[in-house]
Formats: structure tokens, C-alpha cells, sequence
């Protein structure tokens, strides 16, 4: 497969990420869209570890792995944020009894 | 076209159709579920690219351990398509065609990349596998993977002290 396909899956799945964002009002909905678009960098970055071991692999051996490691760190903080973030939806819902991000107009005030 | 290309094309319909699902279903419990069969797909994608120990990390991590916390959660709040928020119809507008100029965008300037063309699979890979990256993980990334321990820490605390109610004064 040409890295050009993986670029235009990986776009195409953070769009949809953005979207999401950009029109959902729930707020658990709003955490997984963000998730997508973890998930598109992910594979993004995936994807163009495995292109630098095809081409470099023989020059720069550890190219490719810093790759995959940063990934796993990525999964690493995204684990933590849905943890706190979660938290905070639930905290939002005792307060509300809702879950829709318009409420959180009130912390203006 | 062979058995590679087959499964990309297969797998890449599977990641696109979940997250659509994700963004349109009105019940929350239908999007967790589209969003695990995203994460599935991603995880055969990984596989694909000879990223074996990242491919069960995201089953594991992913489908496994967030998920379970998000339909955890939404199961807590019994939500539902009735509890959904009321959308504002010019909102769902503007945001699709905000996002769709902008892959608009990303599409228009990578196909500008000289190297577009590319391959990136391998015969022989393994750098997914889970000895090299751990060598790599203990020697030169040894400090980050410490440091994300304190992250989780710091976190599991965070997460503990927010949802705990607070005392009647």
C-alpha cells in the first residue's frame, strides 16, 4: 500500500473527529470524537514509521521505533485525560442532570 | 489486487463507517458500540503495518479499558436518544462544513508531498514486536515511561478526589 492512502484514512477519520466536535452537544460524545482523532494521529504516525523502516530501515534502525513508542505514550495520556474527563462529566451530571455543554455557560458567571 | 489491499480497503470501510456512526447516532450506547468496532479496525489496521505489540496495546487499552469506563458511565446516567440534547439545526450546518473544508484542505495540501507515493509495507518487520520496543522503552525512552507513572498517579487521584462528594456543611 502507497503511505498515500494511510494519509487520506487518517484525514478522513480526523475530519470526522472535528466534526463531531463541532456539532454534538453531548459531552460524552464530544470525549469520543476526541478520541478519534488521537486515534488518526496514531495511525498516522504508525503508518509513517513503517514507510521510514522500508526506506531508512538499514541507516537509521531506531528511526522506526521512536514512532511506535511515541504512540504508546500517546495511548498513555489519553487513558489519563478520559479518566479525569469522565470524572468530571459524571461531577457535571450530579450538578445538572444533564450532560449537555451549554451548561457549562454558567462557569462565566 | 491482492489479500493486503483486500483487507486495507475492508478495514478502512469498517474505521470510517464507525466513527460516522459515532457522530450520528442519537443514543450514546449505539456510538460506544460503533466506537469499539472503530477501534477493532484501527487495531487490524496496526496488524496490517507490522505493529503487533500497538495492535493488542489498542484492544487491550482502547476497546478494553476505555470503553468499559465510557458505557460504565452511561449506563451510571441512564442515557438515552430522549435525554440527547436539543442540536441547533445552523450549528450542525456550520460544523459540517467547517470539517469538510478542512479535510478539504489536508487532502489538497498532502497530495502536494513528494514522497506520496511511498510504500510502507515490509517483508520482514520486526520492530513491532513487542522485544524491540521494550528495548527501546527501557533504554533510551526510560525517563518519559517513569514520568507517566507519576501522569497516572497524579491522575487516579485527580479522578478520585473530583467525583467525590462533598461533606454537608
Amino acid at each position: 500500500m502507497a503511505i498515500s492512502n494511510y494519509i487520506f484514512l487518517a484525514s478522513a477519520l480526523f475530519t470526522i473527529g472535528v466534526i463531531g466536535v463541532l456539532t454534538r452537544r453531548n459531552a460524552i460524545i464530544i470525549f469520543m470524537c476526541v478520541e478519534l482523532m488521537l486515534n488518526a494521529a496514531n495511525l498516522l504516525l504508525v503508518a509513517f514509521s513503517q514507510m521510514h523502516n522500508a526506506h531508512l530501515g538499514k541507516y537509521f534502525p531506531t528511526l522506526a521505533s521512536d514512532a511506535q513508542v511515541f504512540v504508546f505514550f500517546i495511548m498513555v495520556v489519553a487513558a489519563a485525560e478520559v479518566s479525569v474527563g469522565l470524572a468530571i462529566i459524571v461531577m457535571l451530571y450530579r450538578n445538572t442532570h444533564s450532560v449537555d455543554v451549554n451548561f457549562l455557560n454558567r462557569l462565566k458567571n | 489486487m491482492n489479500i493486503t489491499q483486500i483487507l486495507f480497503w475492508l478495514l478502512s470501510v469498517l474505521t470510517l463507517g464507525g466513527a460516522l456512526l459515532v457522530v450520528i447516532c442519537k443514543n450514546p450506547v449505539h456510538s460506544i458500540l460503533s466506537l469499539i468496532v472503530t477501534f477493532f479496525a484501527i487495531s487490524g489496521h496496526y496488524i496490517l503495518l507490522n505493529a503487533q505489540f500497538l495492535a493488542i496495546v489498542n484492544i487491550i487499552v482502547y476497546a478494553g479499558a476505555i470503553m468499559v469506563l465510557f458505557l460504565f458511565v452511561v449506563m451510571l446516567m441512564n442515557l438515552n436518544a430522549a435525554s440527547e440534547p436539543q442540536r441547533n439545526k445552523y450549528l450542525l450546518y456550520g460544523g459540517t462544513i467547517a470539517g469538510g473544508s478542512l479535510l478539504i484542505v489536508l487532502v489538497a495540501a498532502l497530495k502536494q508531498s513528494g514522497d506520496a507515493m511511498n510504500p510502507v509495507q515490509l517483508k520482514t518487520g520486526s520492530i513491532g514486536l513487542v522485544g524491540h520496543l521494550g528495548k527501546a522503552l527501557f533504554t533510551d525512552y526510560v525517563g518519559p515511561f517513569e514520568i507517566s507513572s507519576v501522569l497516572f498517579l497524579s491522575a487516579m487521584v485527580g479522578a478520585v478526589i473530583i467525583s467525590k462528594k462533598e461533606h454537608q456543611a
